[in-house]
């Protein structure tokens, strides 16, 4: 299982000081908790896209391409990539530069992006964001999976014999998540194509994050990828850590209450208690996030938020020490027991070069296994001697888009 | 018997509050022409007041408090809905907007619904038809033709005496009743996974 962090990348006053960093300090910033992530022995770093202040990463490649430079081992992410307003072809090309310059160390998750203007902003209507995912995200998959590409769809100008480059490092394109919070139909499209599924999981109550979940698990299996214990399930979460309880409710709560999204409205206490934010000591960390299990079942990616609402640097640093050194060494060692063995571990680039390779030995041996099949003893009797130990549990199987029925409906 | 529920929705402020009284008055009429029809009712009446803080709450996380959520399924989930409110600035009360802006807007859907307001005076009787009506007709909800609106004097004697408030009241709750009797809104399966039947997982193109 793969734990980490997410970054919005807000710039929001820090309400104790009335200090409010400018642009290129956040952006500073946001490097250096990306760097300390990989210090502190996190697994992934991923950075938000936003195209309007208060927000600052608008290049997400460019800061992770940095970090690609400045780290060896954490997975670059993204949360989210606007797969709406950007361009797909853009996508698949900067992602696939990114990930040769990070040798393979790069993963996104896409979302459709909340802010209106944004959809105008960059040519398009807010209304359609579902078709736009839908569609983009179709063509960014034939652009990663297939060399030259004819396409024309309803939101992009036509390709003819178009190809992406580079190509994806070793024939096999980054992991791709799709995000969401309440639109059972991204759920529906990463269930379709075998991809991971993340939930928000933070800004809304648990109950609804397991049933997204479950729904997703359940479409994975009905698209044939896999059991539905077998799906990709990645979850945000939202912590603030001090050695005793109290104090890190008391130095959190004024970041809570004038915070983004959330501040001036319900209490601390109400928020804590109705989704995953968890505000105390390590112990308690541990025990909430054990918890995610329960609804999500075992899962893939555990990403925490932790460095918004106009947190100091220094404040942001401190909680990644104790993330990495007091709660995800338990964690790992917890979420590890009673895990069944063919649950599959996080995505990485590895994982997906074997799964290729084991894929690819498979069409061989089953051309080989036709070609004999003649000469087998017991074919006659109608036994195959197509060798079927393909161990399905190590990734997914991609999909053959043109092979499936598109006039079927999601249930 | 066949059991209707009926779910009444009051955004009066103080105590007692002429708003809930007329939701009530509302209530027991249509209850009492459902009867008349051989139908039961179970009533559920919710002061907005009761969740007013939960409500600005949902508006500013995007999601309900579980008390909340235990009103809007109750509201949504009814065969009929009685709204009322008292008139602020020529207009419904903000408290009883924003309840109706935190509900889904598909969630009302064809319910029947008799609209109802208060105020010190007669000359506002017109936001039940610029406010509320176009509110609830966005919503395609089904709003009956009468609407009661109870200025300060119809509770005493200055009253209208030749269309009188029981008499509006009771004419509102028979076509109410009338809705309700027919509607199988509550039994109906609401699955928030329901995908549009024009879904596809890979958009709108064909792969060439």
């Amino acid at each position: 299982m793969q734990f980490g962090i997410f970054t919005v990348g807000d710039v929001t006053t820090d309400p104790t000081t009335g200090r409010t960093p400018v642009d290129a300090e956040r952006i500073k910033a946001m490097l250096t908790i990306g760097k300390h992530a990989e210090d502190v022995g996190l697994d992934v770093f991923a950075t938000g896209e936003h195209h309007n202040p208060p927000f600052v990463p608008s290049s997400p490649t460019t800061m992770l391409g940095y970090l690609a430079a400045q780290t060896s081992r954490i997975i670059l992410s993204t949360a989210t990539t606007l797969i709406t307003t950007s361009d797909p072809v853009k996508i698949a090309e900067d992602f696939a530069m990114l990930q040769v310059i990070a040798d393979g160390r790069v993963d996104l998750t896409l979302g459709r992006g909340n802010t209106g203007p944004v959809y105008p902003w960059f040519g398009q209507d807010i209304r359609q964001g579902i078709p736009l995912a839908l569609e983009n995200y179709a063509l960014l998959r034939r652009l990663w999976d297939e060399e030259v590409v004819d396409w024309s769809g309803e939101f992009r100008t036509p390709l003819q014999g178009f190809v992406s480059t580079p190509r994806p490092l070793d024939g096999v394109p980054p992991f791709v998540w799709h995000g969401s919070i309440r639109s059972p139909e991204i759920a529906e499209q990463a269930a379709f194509y075998g991809d991971g599924f993340f939930s928000n999981h933070i800004f809304w109550p648990a109950e609804h994050t397991a049933k997204m979940i479950a729904y997703y698990r359940q479409r994975f299996e009905h698209y044939g990828h896999g059991t539905a214990q077998q799906a990709i399930v990645g979850l945000g979460g939202q912590v603030f850590m001090r050695k005793n309880s109290q104090d890190a409710v008391n130095e959190f709560r004024p970041y809570f209450d004038n915070a983004p999204v959330y501040g001036h409205g319900p209490s601390l206490e109400d928020f804590t208690s109705q989704t995953p934010l968890t505000v105390g000591s390590p112990q308690e960390v541990i025990d909430r996030t054990l918890g995610f299990r329960d609804y999500a079942g075992d899962y893939q990616r555990q990403l925490w938020l932790m460095d918004h609402a106009g947190l100091p640097l220094k404040t942001v640093l401190e909680q990644l020490d104790i993330l990495g050194g007091d709660v995800v060494p338990v964690l790992r060692a917890e979420f590890a027991k009673d895990r069944p063995a063919d649950v599959p571990a996080g995505p990485t680039h590895e994982s997906l070069v074997a799964a290729a390779a084991v894929k690819a030995q498979a069409q061989t041996q089953t051309l080989a296994g036709r070609a004999t099949i003649k000469a087998a003893p017991g074919a006659a009797f109608g036994l195959s001697v197509v060798d079927q130990n393909v161990d399905p549990s190590v990734e997914p199987a991609p999909v053959d888009t043109t092979k499936i029925d598109t006039t079927q409906k999601g249930a | 018997m066949t059991v209707r529920t009926l779910a009444v929705v009051s955004a009066g402020l103080s105590q007692p509050s002429s708003t809930r009284m007329l939701a009530d008055k509302l209530a027991a009429a249509t209850v009492s022409r459902l009867e008349e029809d051989g139908i039961e009712t179970q009533v559920q009446t919710f002061e907005l007041r009761d969740v007013a803080q939960d409500i600005m709450n949902n508006m500013l996380t995007g999601f309900p408090s579980p008390k909340l959520d235990s009103v809007i399924e109750a509201v949504t989930g009814a065969d009929g809905l009685i709204a009322v409110t008292p008139i602020f600035t020529t207009s419904y009360s903000g408290l009883f907007k924003s309840f109706f802006d935190v509900i889904d807007n598909r969630a009302l859907t064809e319910m029947p619904v008799v609209i109802g307001a208060t105020a010190g005076t007669a000359r506002h009787s017109l936001a039940l038809d610029y406010a509320l009506r176009p509110m609830f007709t966005y919503l395609h909800a089904v709003v009956v033709p009468t609407s009661v609106y109870a200025a300060s004097e119809d509770w005493g004697s200055g009253a209208d005496t030749v269309k009188t408030l029981p008499d509006r009241i009771d004419r509102a709750a028979g076509e109410l009743a009338a809705l309700v009797a027919r509607t199988d809104r509550s039994h109906l399966v609401q699955d928030p996974f329901a995908l549009d039947a024009s879904f596809s997982p890979t958009g709108g193109f064909q792969a060439q």
